[in-house]
């Protein structure tokens, strides 16, 4: 308790410089090991839980029985390290895992998220992060709850946030049981329940104060993990020291490549695995503009929206630390997100460049069947080549890879050590237990303080409101390792449908609450019921449900509006919706309205009272 | 509240919604018209890169990191004008 009090903060930054400098000496120290004949498995199992024993550690030391700490981090988290924490709370599983790999095969298309991932910041930082701050709430609910007033609307808002975070938090606990599974040598069944053990030491002694400090120490791993193969591989293939700006004449060959080797589909598709059809470079096919840009916006106006982020900005000290602490989020998230379309260009330059060792795309067969890394991952059924037209040469279309094991791979692919493999594993790890353990959070935050706390027994004493807390953080953690042991929906599907539920529901009301003083209960309720019923009825209209691809079952999309952007739908019909009831009922009274005033002031005390 | 500060916070408001709204002009320019000039754009090359792949691997991105740092920049000179700017 001490420890994270006064004298934490005070040496804030020497604690995790040691830390920094703590992992790398252990990631030299693998490397030792690796040379000195040490074998790959136990390399890889010391990684992970060595740094998931840090996490737990962390956990412990900021355990606490105080309401505002358990909620908020006490508000006194420095900008700089809230910018950390916020990354990792934000970059999943997906982002470290699946992002390069979507670009490697989407290309152009799947930029979208790159774009909409980090623009989205641009929007917490002008609309909402400041405001909410000032509001002085503990969630997302809490502020749609007073600014709009009643109960109907803390609920609705709830109900969004819990659906919205639910199916986000399945895909992340998902990742962390692969990752757990491959790294330790577990069935993935095990894997799952074994992530979501670390996920809940993170979390569950010290709520908002452990996530946040456990986070900053995931981000530094996971940033390490993600710049160390790119740049190692850039070395060797001579693109310089750091290949963000010089890798554009890989970028520019690609196209020579992808003309000589053709981009076909395969005379015979294997499930569950992909082949390059897509050009790395430009858009191709109908709608395709349109389409980058509604993924774009739907993720954008999702990230303003998620309330695992918002919460984030509730931890720091004042108004202005909070919007500088938006843009040391996003100067860290930036960090990953330029790398991402730079390893992608770089691993697929590697397969397909004949004057490249590395390349296979062009070799014959037998010699690339023959290679460690082809067999590691076509035993786990997660690559595959298949010699369809009989020529013995392994041509492009004959290469099936799934998509979100690019980055795991990649070290591999590139000849690097092992230990690099191991770091990967690790960071992999931080970014899926990091952002696990912010949803796990908010919705376990929400149901406790606005549902159970402020709607059902609002005499409840602090001990008994943390223990509800908690109890509630490990009930909806163990129910999603349980539906993430089904394996219902891959990684990426379920995030993106994440944004989508986020601003179907809550964009509007929480933007206009600020924005437009007119914007009374009435509307809001409107706003989010309307936009998210209709968006998920959209989504169940259009979703391919079976997985047979091509077809869709109940109607095919509006204008290339598929299941990744229905958030488009449902934003549509909140704004309308919430505009229109708005209009129609009288305006809120004056004191809401002097509220709202009072939000956008920098100064004066907080709306909400510090205890509440 | 007196007349005088409520005239004070709708300048100050004035003000902070003028720049929200340069803000997301700038935003919506890089993040939803650029996107849709890439096949144009790819025509030229920057640093060896296709200008359009080049805008949205990194273009943008770098356009939102300087875009919210000028934001808070100019917000906080905004607040100490109208003496809203916090005690750190």
């Amino acid at each position: 308790m001490a420890l994270i009090q006064g004298r934490f903060l005070d040496n804030i930054g020497r604690v995790y410089g040691i830390y920094t400098g703590g992992f790398i000496a252990f990631i030299i120290l693998m490397a030792i090991l690796e040379q000195l004949g040490v074998g790959a498995d136990t390399i890889g199992i010391l990684f992970v839980a060595f740094t998931i024993a840090i996490y737990a550690l962390i956990g412990w030391l900021s355990r606490t029985m105080e309401v505002d700490a358990y909620y908020v981090a006490g508000r006194q988290v420095p900008a700089v390290y809230n910018g950390m924490a916020t990354a990792a709370d934000w970059m999943s599983g997906a982002s470290f895992v699946a992002l390069a790999g979507g670009i490697y095969f989407g290309g152009y298309g799947y930029m979208a998220f790159i774009v909409g991932w980090t623009g989205g910041y641009v929007l917490v930082n002008s609309l909402m992060a400041p405001y909410l701050r000032k509001f002085g709430c503990y969630t997302v609910p809490d502020y749609i709850g007073t600014r709009y007033g009643g109960n109907l609307a803390r609920f609705c808002a709830v109900v969004v946030l819990v659906v919205a975070s639910f199916t986000y938090v399945t895909a992340q606990i998902n990742a962390t049981g692969t990752i757990a599974a491959r790294a330790l040598h577990i069935p993935f069944s095990v894997g799952v329940w074994f992530g979501l053990l670390g996920i809940l030491l993170c979390s569950m002694l010290g709520g908002m104060r452990a996530v946040t400090w456990t986070q900053v120490a995931q981000y530094i791993v996971l940033i390490i993990a993600y710049l160390v193969p790119v740049i190692w591989m850039s070395n060797v293939q001579g693109f310089g020291i750091i290949p963000h700006f010089t890798y554009g004449e890989a970028a520019s060959t690609l196209s020579q490549f992808e003309a000589q080797y053709g981009l076909n589909p395969p005379a015979e598709a294997i499930a569950g695995l992909s082949v390059l059809t897509t050009p790395h470079t430009g858009p191709v096919g109908e709608y395709a503009e349109w389409k980058f840009v509604t993924l774009a916006l739907s993720m954008m106006a999702g990230t303003a929206s998620l309330p695992h982020i918002l919460m984030r900005y509730f931890t720091t000290p004042s108004v202005r630390s909070a919007r500088r602490s938006v843009a040391w989020s996003l100067l860290f998230i930036f960090l990953l997100y330029f790398t991402a379309p730079a390893l992608a260009t770089l691993t697929k330059l590697q397969l397909l460049d004949p004057s490249l060792p590395t390349a296979i795309i062009g070799k014959p067969f037998e010699e690339v069947a023959s290679l460690a890394w082809i067999q590691n991952w076509s035993s786990v059924g997660f690559l595959a080549i298949a010699d369809q037209n009989a020529d013995g040469i392994l041509q492009l279309n004959e290469f099936f890879m799934r998509p979100d094991i690019v980055v795991l791979a990649t070290p591999e692919i590139a000849g690097l050590p092992y230990v690099i493999s191991g770091l990967v594993a690790a960071g992999g790890m931080a970014a899926a237990m990091s952002t696990a353990d912010g949803l796990l959070l908010a919705i376990a935050n929400a149901l406790s303080h606005d549902l159970y706390y402020k709607m059902i027994d609002p005499k409840a004493d602090t001990s008994v409101r943390l223990i509800v807390a908690r109890i509630l953080l490990i009930c909806i953690g163990a129910l999603g390792a349980l539906i993430a042991s089904l394996q219902l929906t891959g990684i990426l599907g379920a995030v993106a449908w994440a944004f989508c539920f986020a601003c179907s529901g809550l964009f509007f009301p929480l933007t206009l609450g600020v924005w437009w003083k007119r914007a009374n209960r009435q509307g809001a309720i409107a706003g989010m019921i309307i936009g998210f019923l209709a968006g998920s009825l959209y989504l169940y209209l259009v979703n391919d449900w079976d997985g047979a691809g091509a077809a869709y079952p109940i109607m095919s999309p509006w204008i290339g509006l598929d299941n990744l952007r229905f958030g488009i739908v449902g934003m549509a019909a909140s704004l309308v919706s919430m505009v229109v009831v708005t209009l129609m009922t009288p305006a809120p009274d004056e004191e809401i309205q002097r509220m709202v005033e009072d939000t956008r002031v920098p100064v004066g005390p907080p709306i909400l009272a510090a205890k509440h | 509240m007196s007349a005088e500060s409520t005239d004070v916070r709708d300048r100050y408001w004035q003000k902070t919604r003028n720049l929200t709204i340069l803000i997301l002009a700038l935003w919506a320019f890089f993040a939803l018209i650029i996107p849709t000039l890439v096949g144009t754009l790819n025509d030229m090359t920057f640093l060896g890169f296709p200008l359009g792949f080049y805008m949205i691997a990194q273009g943008s991105l770098i356009a939102f990191v300087v875009l919210i740092w000028f934001q808070n920049w100019r917000q906080d000179a905004i607040d100490d004008e109208f003496g809203f700017g916090e005690e750190e």
